[in-house]
């Protein structure tokens, strides 16, 4: 066990914890943010995504000691408001079924903006490898692209 | 018609009881008390689904699991219709297990909107017409000449809200048969509407089954035995019991329950158990099932077949043709993304089960039988799921959370599944092997089919299945293997691979025939039309409807460019009628890649055009990803995949476009939720022919070396 000062959506956090523990349990059950999700423990599939200083990060393989002093960001913490271009693209395009991937879908795609307000859509791809079992893929590029300033080029309807 | 709702009087009109209060309103009612809404407005239950707080504010119940196919916006949206109100205004609650009030409280077959569509419409209806007789005495004026307007009862200048008048309209009688609206007067089915958890889902507020914490609880883990055909011996769990974090380690069944503080150090933990497993039986691989399977296959049907028209003896006889092709469909996983987990908290002498389940009223059952408790005494309580697909109609994890709360103690627990336990847990779709074999007479007409197939701990048949019905000589056999594998249903049972393995066979069978695809399925439907034989389970005219206007806006048939291959398949189930176009580009290297599906669908009415394309288009890219590259392999029992690493999952990458119509319809609504995914491993298959002159006769088709 170790002591941790994290900052967390602009928040401090002072945890202990064992220091391999991942992040994302540090968040989930140490903190009660359970808006990060547990998907396969192996980042695979990245329905654990958040931002680690700006950089999207699989925070189920990330050990807690490698945070230090960089900031983390979480779905709650993507918007003061729940308002974040994407938040509304995603409800807007109506993107969920299930829903369970969709914050680390917004998480993905949230970090690609930032680094790339225009991105193709090989981008695209290449930046959302995060897996949907409702296959909600299309419309999760249709919310990107409307985030996007309707910017991306994609070759089909 | 088994009605949804339960509409009698006793139990429709309640005022509820959540809060103190104690309201008496009247002789009639079932009372009990009512509850006070945030403004101060007290709380009124119309009915079991319609919640009215004295200043206005309308909330509908919404009974049904929720599993991402919608149901909790679709079902709400008909008693709105009904209700008369404004939809942006109302508020929607997830009810919990309730067989008093509700009836078919069930995610599975594709059946809710179908089950729901006639009771839950009444229900609006009913409750509306009660707010009218309420406003209509206040007025003394006749209830026929009121109308209602957006949560409003309206009368000749006169206005009242529903919320000054609920607590008048709970006291009258319920009123009988109360007409529902014809079609041409909907405002809100029909309308494209968004899902109604959506700001709290990417807000990431919304509580999965997963996400539960509750005072005093504990996490847990549970350690199964790694292969089918073993048994627990014996452990030794004093390292686990040392981990950090770790409560308790309890034995039960042949599995270890870890309970402690976190997840990741029950996880942790449960790594450090030693157990001694035993073999208990034979350890099978999946090349013994293949051998097994083709083995039944390879004697005549022993079984008498479930679908016999005609005589297959003597047309295969007599044919001038016989067309044979075999399939082989591996085990799948469900791969929910959220995997397996329910919270139970067991006291002496009940239960709290908190979670993900497309079945709680069977749950329920289970748990009242394992632990011997009176259903009374256990309520369930249905988290919107991280997605189900026939994995949750199982109710297992159900009860090893209860066993473990049990055990530990009657403490609250949380069992959460790891993506490894969840994979190779069990509950596949079964492994199956067809061969069918058909006949043409001199006129090239398909004048016998034979289906036989033999599956793992579960039947891959679809007697009835077209062309069944159009075919003069039709028989079809099925046999299963049994075997320690556990199976269950997996999104569209049975369809998700039948319809692969027929339509597939169809195409070879107008390829031999010398006819087009899409016209020798006309040919056979109108076959099914003028002349059926046996039973019909599908309406001929409805089904070519979806065949033509597929192939007219895929452009079937005409040159999209000399790389550009399509190919067909059409497929009823759950009571919808669906018909797909495939396109593949031939690549510069001559590599395949899926580039679109044109779909059209008769699923009757459309009650929410956002959620019925996202059903389609999601399980269209589902069934995709499925028939490209999914299996799960055995080897001594022990699953060969484990996690995302090598069970492959279709991504946003390798989705192809879709493009989607609805045929245009006032019948009542049918499935939805699976419908769509059977025939798309079907129709790109059959585009992959006609791009290669090879014929897909196993899943993952990835395997083929074909694709880019």
């Amino acid at each position: 066990m170790a002591a941790f000062s994290l900052t967390i959506n602009n928040k401090k956090h002072n945890v202990d914890v064992d220091p391999k523990m991942p992040l994302l349990w540090v968040i989930r059950d140490v903190l009660g943010l359970t808006g990060t999700k547990y998907g396969c423990g192996i980042a695979q599939c990245g329905a654990c995504t958040v931002h680690v200083a700006d950089a999207a990060v699989r925070s189920c393989m990330y050990p807690v000691e490698n945070v230090g002093t960089q900031k983390v960001t979480t779905i709650e913490g993507l918007s003061e408001k729940g308002d974040h271009p994407l938040q509304l693209a995603w409800e807007e395009v109506d993107v969920p079924q299930c829903g369970y991937c969709q914050s680390g879908q917004i998480m993905a795609a949230a970090a690609l903006l930032k680094s790339n307000p225009s991105p193709s859509e090989n981008d695209v791809h290449n930046a959302m490898t995060n897996i949907c079992r409702c296959a909600t893929y299309n419309r999760i590029k249709k919310a990107i692209n409307q985030a996007a300033g309707n910017k991306i080029t994609i070759p089909n309807p | 018609m088994q009605e949804q709702a339960n509409l009698n009087r006793r139990n429709f009109i309640r005022i509820s009881a959540l809060t103190g209060g104690g309201l008496v309103l009247g002789f009639n009612y079932f009372l009990t008390s009512c509850s006070t809404s945030q403004d101060g407005g007290q709380v009124i239950e119309l009915n079991a689904f319609v919640k009215i707080d004295t200043k206005g504010r309308v909330t509908i119940m919404s009974p049904n699991p929720e599993v991402g196919q919608g149901v909790k916006t679709s079902l709400p949206m008909l008693v709105a219709e009904e209700l008369d109100v404004d939809w942006k205004e109302i508020k929607i609650e997830q009810a919990g297990l309730d067989t008093v009030n509700y009836k078919r409280q069930v995610a599975g077959g594709s059946g809710s909107v179908r089950e729901s569509w006639e009771s839950f419409r009444k229900v609006g209806a009913t409750a509306r017409q009660m707010l009218i007789s309420a406003a209509a005495a206040a007025w003394g004026v006749p209830a026929a000449e009121c109308a209602t307007e957006n949560g409003h009862v309206v009368y000749k200048g006169k206005k009242k809200t529903y919320g000054e008048l609920v607590e008048q309209a709970a006291k009258l009688p319920v009123p009988e048969n109360v007409a529902v609206k014809p079609a041409t007067a909907f405002r809100i089915i029909g309308q494209r509407t968004r899902n109604v958890d959506n700001h709290a889902i990417v807000t990431g507020q919304y509580k999965y089954g997963i996400d539960t914490k509750r005072e005093g609880m504990l996490y847990a883990t549970i350690i199964r035995p790694p292969a089918f055909g073993m048994t627990l011996e014996s452990l030794d769990d004093a390292e686990a019991k040392r981990s950090p974090g770790v409560q308790q380690v309890l034995r039960f069944d042949n599995k270890i329950a870890v309970l402690g503080r976190s997840t990741w150090e029950v996880m942790q933990a449960a790594k450090k158990v030693k157990p001694q497993w035993k073999e208990d039986g034979t350890l099978e691989s999946t090349a013994d099932y293949t051998e097994k399977l083709h083995g039944i296959l390879a004697k005549k049907p022993e079984d008498k077949p479930r679908r016999q028209d005609g005589n297959i003896g003597q047309a295969f006889a007599k044919a001038a043709k016989v067309i044979e092709l075999a399939f082989d469909a591996p085990f799948l996983a469900h791969n929910t993304m959220e995997p397996m987990n329910f919270f139970a908290h067991v006291t002496a002498d009940g239960a709290e089960l908190y979670g993900p389940i497309q079945t709680p009223e069977r749950a329920r059952g289970r748990i009242a039988e394992l632990l011997k408790l009176p259903e009374e005494k256990i309520s369930v309580m249905m988290t919107r799921m991280g997605g189900g697909f026939g994995r949750r109609l199982m109710t297992d994890f159900v009860e090893e959370a209860a066993m473990v709360s049990r055990l530990a103690g009657n403490v609250p627990v949380n069992v959460i599944w790891s993506r490894e336990d969840d994979m190779t847990g069990g509950f596949y779709r079964p492994m199956c092997s067809y061969r069918y074999k058909a006949a043409l007479n001199g006129n090239n007409e398909l004048v016998a089919w034979h289906h036989h197939s033999a599956g793992v701990s579960g039947g891959g048949a679809s007697p009835d299945s077209f062309p069944a019905g159009a075919v003069p000589n039709f028989q079809v056999d099925a046999h299963t293997y049994k075997s320690p594998v556990t199976t269950a249903p997996w999104r569209g049972p049975t369809h998700n691979y039948i319809a692969f393995s027929e339509q597939s066979f169809l195409d070879e069978i107008a390829r031999q025939a010398g006819k087009d695809p899409v016209a020798l399925r006309l040919e056979l439907l109108e076959q099914a039309r003028a002349n059926p034989v046996g039973k019909v389970n599908y309406e001929p005219d409805r089904f070519a409807a979806v065949i033509k206007k597929a192939a007219e806006i895929g452009g079937w048939g005409k040159s999209k460019g000399e790389n550009i291959f399509q190919g067909f398949a059409a497929h009823f189930s759950f009571a919808s009628y669906v018909a797909q176009v495939a396109e593949v580009e031939k690549q510069a290297d001559g590599k395949l890649k899926l580039k679109k599906i044109y779909c059209v669908v008769d699923c009757g009415t459309v009650v929410n055009p956002s959620g019925a394309e996202t059903q389609v288009e999601g399980s269209i890219i589902d069934g995709i990803g499925h028939a490209m590259y999914a299996e799960l392999t055995l080897t001594n029992g022990r699953p060969d995949q484990s996690n995302f690493h090598n069970y492959r999952m279709i991504r946003m990458r390798e989705a192809p476009a879709v493009e989607i119509h609805f045929i245009q319809s006032s019948v009542a609504p049918t499935g939805l939720g699976e419908p769509c995914l059977p025939p798309a491993g079907a129709a790109l298959a059959n585009a992959v022919f006609a791009a290669s002159g090879v014929r897909l006769l196993d899943q993952p088709f990835i395997k083929s070396g074909l694709f880019a």
